[in-house]
C-alpha cells in the first residue's frame, strides 16, 4: 500500500453534508500537507467534493476556506519551515494565503459522480439509507478500474451488507467520524472477516496523521457510539413518557433534559443531544439498526409523532440549531415543545417549578464544563456520585437509575460482541460524546 | 513632567474586552489621553507643541500622519506644531526625549506628549508580522512566527544554557507573579481583573515550541494593547502657566539615549548591551548611583528581558539578575521596586505609549498619586529611573526622575 499514491486521487461523496464537508476538510488538509512535501514536488493530488446541490457546494467551498484559514493560522510555525524555500512568503499572512491557496487548489466540486471513477479512494458520507449506499458503491466500483476502497461514513449500517451486495470483495471499511469531524477526536473503525488489510492500514495511517481516536468496533448495527447512544435516548425517551403521566410533556422533557445535563454532568441533556443529531435522523438510525435486534425493539413512537408533526430538530447549514424537542435562542435553550399544546412552552413559564419538584443538586456538584479538563476528575466524580447515591431528591433517584441504565447500556455493547471491551466503549463517550467520565465505572 | 492620565490597557485580561465586539479605536484614545492632560493644565492655550508617539498605526489602523490627530484632540491645539516620532516599543520614550530637548532648547515651555497603540485589530499571528517590523526586515523570513517571541527566546535560552536553567525559569514565574501582583493594584491594568491563585504554576508551564517559542510561555510576554499614555513636559515657566504647584510635578534629573546597530545579532544574547549603555548615561548625566533609585519603570516586554534589565542597571552581576529577583528585590515591598503598575506584562504594552505610560508611572509614584499602587519612596532613594526598549535592545531611552523642589 502506497499511502501518498492512494490519496493522489480521493471522493468524498455528500461532501456538502454536515460529516461530510468535516470529512473533505480533514483530507484536504492531509492531501495538501502530503504534495507540499519535497518528494511528492510536481505531482497531481486531486479531492472531488461530490454532492447532488449546487448550492450546498457553494456553501461547502465557503466553509472550507474559513476552516482551512483557521488551520492554517493554527499551524503556521510547521508551515513557516514548509515554505521555507519559497523566498516571496515572508510574512505569517503571506505563508497562510498561500497554504489556504494550495489547499483550494486541491479540492473540486462537482456534483457529478463520475468524477469518482478516478478515484483510488471513496469517502462515502450520504444519507443513511443502505439501498442507496449500496447503488452508488456499485455504480463506482462497476465504472471505476483501480478497485477502489470504499471507506463509508455510517454509524448503523452493518459493513457486511454493504459490502457483500455491492460486490466490493472487502475493499470497504467502516471510518465512523463524530460530528463535527474536523472537531471531535473519535473515529469508530468498523472491518469486516473479508475487509483488505491494506485498507485498515491506510486509514490507521490517515487516522493517525489527523490526530484522531480510534477504536475498532464489530461490525453490528449501530456500532459502539449508536449503540450507546440510541439506547440512552430511548431511556430517556420512557423516562420522560413515565414523568408525563403526573406532569405537562414539557415538564417532563424539562426535567430529563436538566437531569441528563446537570445531574450526570454531561455536556448537553439528552433531549439536546437528540435535536443536535436531529430526531430525524436518531429516528432513522434506529429503523436501520431495529432489525438486527430481535430480542430488544429499538423503536419510539414518540420521536414518529414529533416528525408527523415537523418538529425535526437538527442543524442549520451555518451550523446553528433548529429547533426540536427544545427551542434555541442564540444556541441557548428557550422553551419546550409540548406535543399536546403542539406549540413550545417558554422555559421561563415552567423552570422553577420543575427545578423545585427536581431537588437541590449535590453539594459537591460542578458543571461539566468546570470539570472536563480537570486532571482530577476521577476524585471529583467519586466524591459527587457518592453525594449522588444517598442524596433524597427526586432528580437525584432518576438520575441514578439513569447512570445505571448507561452503565448496562455499555457492558451489554461489551458482552454483545459489539465492543472489544469496556475500555472501548468508555473511549467512545469520552472522545465521541464530549463525556466527562466512561458509562462503564464504579461510582454508583 | 505634570499632569500625567493613562487610558486603561484593552486588550484580552479585561473584563470589557471581546475581539467580536466593539471597541475604543484610536481617535477615542488620543481623545481621552490628549483631553486628560488638558484638563490638568488648563487647557489647549497653554500648549506650545505636542509630540505623537506611535511605532505603526499605519499597519494596524490603516493610518500614517499622525500628529494630524493632535487638533483632533482639543480645536485649542490647531496650528500648533506637532511631530510623530517612531521607534519601534521605544517609540514612548523618544516622545517623551523629544519633548524635553524643545524645553531644554527653549523653543517650547509645554509639550503635551502623548503616546498611543492600537493592536487589536488583527489576530496575533499577524500582529507578530506587523511588530517584527521592529527588527530587521531581512531577519523577518528566518525569523520566527512569532518574530520577538523568538528572538527573545534565543536571548532567555542562551541565558539558561548559560547560568542555571532551573533558576532562570523560577525567577521569570516571579517576575510574572509580581507583574500580575501589581496590575491588581492598578485599575487601568491589562491584568486587573486577574484573579488566578497560583501565578508561579502558571509562570513555570513549560514552553511548547510546537504552539509558540522554545523557552518562553505565553505569561512569560507582555500583553497586546489597545491604548495611550499622555503628560505634560514643562519647563519651570511652564509650570507656573499651567498652574501647577511644584509638589506636583516631577523633575528630570538626566537621561541616556543610545542606538545599536538593527542589522547586528546581539554581542552576548544574555546581555542587553545597549540597555547597560543608556542607563549608564542616564545615571551619569542625573550624577547620581544605582543606590539612589527607588524605582525602576523597566520593559519587560518578556520576563527574561526585565530579569536582564536589573543586570543592565548594575542591581545584579551578570547571571545573577535571577537570585536579585527571587530574592524578592523586584516586587512592590523589595528594595527597588520595579514596575510598579505592572509593567507591560501586567499593565499592559501599547507599544507606542509604553514609553510614556513609564513616565506617567513614575509621576504618580513621586507624587504620591498612585492610589493602590502606591509605593514608599524612601528619602535616601528619592529617584525613578525608566527603561523604555525599540526592538532586540536597538532604540534605548532610560530616564532619571525626581518630585520638584
Amino acid at each position: 500500500m502506497n499511502y501518498t499514491e492512494k490519496l493522489q486521487n480521493v471522493t468524498v461523496l455528500g461532501a456538502a453534508g454536515k460529516m461530510g464537508s468535516g470529512i473533505l476538510l480533514l483530507t484536504a488538509l492531509e492531501m495538501a500537507d502530503l504534495s507540499l512535501k519535497p518528494e511528492n514536488k510536481g505531482k497531481l493530488f486531486i479531492l472531488n467534493a461530490m454532492d447532488t446541490s449546487s448550492d450546498g457546494l457553494k456553501g461547502l467551498m465557503k466553509y472550507l476556506k474559513t476552516q482551512v484559514l483557521k488551520a492554517a493560522e493554527k499551524k503556521v510555525i510547521a508551515l513557516r519551515q514548509v515554505y521555507h524555500d519559497r523566498a516571496d512568503l515572508i510574512d505569517n499572512s503571506e505563508i497562510i494565503d498561500q497554504y489556504v491557496e494550495d489547499v483550494l487548489f486541491i479540492v473540486r466540486p462537482t456534483t457529478n459522480i463520475e468524477a469518482a471513477y478516478e478515484s483510488n479512494v471513496i469517502f462515502e458520507a450520504i444519507k443513511e439509507d443502505p439501498a442507496l449506499k449500496v447503488k452508488i458503491f456499485n455504480q463506482i466500483n462497476q465504472n471505476n478500474k483501480k478497485s477502489p476502497w470504499f471507506c463509508t461514513n455510517t454509524s448503523s449500517i452493518p459493513i457486511s451488507l454493504l459490502d457483500t451486495d455491492a460486490n466490493l470483495d472487502g475493499r470497504v471499511l467502516g471510518v465512523h467520524f463524530y460530528n463535527p469531524p474536523a472537531v471531535q477526536k473519535l473515529v469508530e473503525i468498523i472491518q469486516t472477516k473479508a475487509t483488505n488489510p491494506e485498507l485498515v492500514e491506510f486509514v490507521n495511517m490517515l487516522s493517525k496523521n489527523l490526530r484522531k481516536v480510534l477504536v475498532p468496533s464489530n461490525d453490528f448495527a449501530g456500532f459502539i457510539g449508536n449503540g450507546h447512544f440510541m439506547r440512552d435516548a430511548l431511556h430517556g425517551i420512557n423516562e420522560v413518557e413515565k414523568l408525563a403521566t403526573n406532569h405537562s410533556f414539557a415538564e417532563s422533557v424539562y426535567m430529563i433534559n436538566r437531569i441528563t445535563q446537570d445531574f450526570l454532568i454531561r455536556p448537553m441533556g439528552i433531549f439536546q443531544l437528540i435535536d443536535y443529531v436531529g430526531i430525524d435522523v436518531c429516528q432513522y438510525i434506529m429503523s436501520v439498526m431495529n432489525p438486527y435486534l430481535p430480542d430488544e425493539n429499538l423503536h419510539s413512537n414518540l420521536l414518529d409523532q414529533m416528525l408527523a408533526l415537523n418538529v425535526r430538530g437538527g442543524q442549520n447549514s451555518d451550523g446553528s440549531q433548529k429547533d426540536g424537542f427544545l427551542q434555541y435562542e442564540k444556541g441557548r435553550v428557550s422553551a419546550i415543545y409540548d406535543i399536546n399544546k403542539k406549540s413550545y412552552v417558554p422555559i421561563a413559564d415552567i423552570q422553577a417549578a420543575c427545578d423545585e419538584k427536581l431537588g437541590v443538586l449535590p453539594a459537591s456538584y460542578q458543571p461539566w464544563k468546570a470539570v472536563v479538563g480537570n486532571k482530577n476528575k476521577e476524585e471529583v466524580f467519586k466524591t459527587y456520585f457518592n453525594e449522588l447515591k444517598t442524596h433524597d431528591s427526586f432528580g437525584a433517584e432518576i438520575a441514578r437509575n439513569y447512570a445505571r441504565r448507561s452503565k448496562e447500556i455499555g457492558i451489554k455493547l461489551v458482552l454483545d460482541n459489539v465492543a472489544y471491551n469496556e475500555n472501548d466503549v468508555n473511549t467512545v463517550l469520552l472522545t465521541g460524546f464530549f463525556h466527562a467520565y466512561g458509562p462503564i465505572n464504579d461510582y454508583l | 513632567m505634570i499632569a500625567g492620565y493613562n487610558t486603561i490597557s484593552m486588550g484580552t485580561g479585561r473584563k470589557e474586552f471581546s475581539p467580536k465586539k466593539p471597541r475604543p479605536d484610536l481617535e477615542d484614545y488620543f481623545k481621552e489621553a490628549g483631553q486628560g492632560v488638558l484638563k490638568q493644565i488648563g487647557g489647549a492655550q497653554n500648549v506650545d507643541e505636542a509630540v505623537i508617539g506611535n511605532f505603526i498605526g499605519a499597519r494596524f489602523n490603516r493610518q500614517g500622519n499622525m500628529a494630524g490627530f493632535v487638533p483632533y484632540i482639543d480645536e485649542g491645539l490647531r496650528y500648533k506644531p506637532a511631530t510623530r516620532v517612531e521607534g519601534a516599543c521605544g517609540t514612548g520614550a523618544l516622545a517623551l526625549v523629544s519633548g524635553i530637548k524643545s524645553v531644554l532648547a527653549e523653543t517650547a515651555d509645554v509639550v503635551l506628549v502623548l503616546g498611543i497603540e492600537v493592536q487589536n485589530t488583527v489576530k496575533a499571528i499577524y500582529g507578530a508580522d506587523i511588530l517584527a517590523a521592529a527588527g530587521w526586515a531581512k531577519e523577518r523570513k528566518e525569523g520566527h512566527a512569532y518574530f520577538f517571541p523568538g528572538k527573545f527566546s534565543d536571548r532567555s535560552k542562551a541565558y539558561a544554557a548559560q547560568f542555571d536553567k532551573e533558576k532562570t525559569r523560577s525567577a521569570m514565574a516571579k517576575w510574572f507573579e509580581n507583574a500580575i501582583d501589581n496590575a491588581r493594584t492598578c485599575p487601568t491594568a491589562q491584568e486587573y481583573h486577574n484573579t488566578t491563585k497560583d501565578l508561579i504554576a502558571c509562570g513555570m508551564n513549560a514552553p511548547n515550541p510546537k504552539g509558540f517559542v522554545d523557552s518562553l510561555n505565553i505569561f512569560d510576554c507582555s500583553k497586546v494593547s489597545d491604548g495611550a499614555s499622555a503628560i505634560a513636559v514643562v519647563s519651570e515657566e511652564g509650570l507656573k502657566r499651567c498652574g501647577f504647584a511644584k509638589k506636583d510635578a516631577i523633575e528630570i534629573i538626566g537621561f541616556g539615549q543610545a542606538e545599536e546597530d538593527i542589522t547586528k545579532p546581539p554581542v552576548d544574547p544574555t546581555v542587553l548591551s545597549t540597555t547597560k549603555e543608556a542607563v549608564r548615561q542616564a545615571l551619569a548625566s542625573a550624577g547620581i548611583t544605582k543606590d539612589q533609585i527607588g524605582t525602576v519603570e523597566c520593559h519587560d516586554c518578556f520576563t527574561i528581558a526585565g530579569i536582564m534589565a536589573t543586570e543592565a542597571i548594575g542591581f545584579a552581576e551578570h547571571g545573577k539578575g535571577t537570585d536579585f529577583v527571587l530574592a524578592g528585590n523586584t516586587a512592590r515591598n523589595g528594595k527597588v521596586p520595579f514596575n510598579t503598575t505592572g509593567g507591560l506584562i501586567g499593565w499592559g504594552h501599547p507599544t507606542g505609549a509604553t514609553g510614556v505610560h513609564q513616565a506617567v508611572t513614575i509621576w504618580e509614584q513621586l507624587t504620591n498619586k498612585a492610589g493602590d499602587s502606591q509605593i514608599t519612596i524612601h528619602p535616601d532613594r528619592p529617584y525613578g529611573l525608566s527603561i523604555n526598549m525599540g526592538g532586540d535592545d536597538k532604540t534605548l531611552v532610560s530616564i532619571v526622575y525626581k518630585k520638584a523642589e
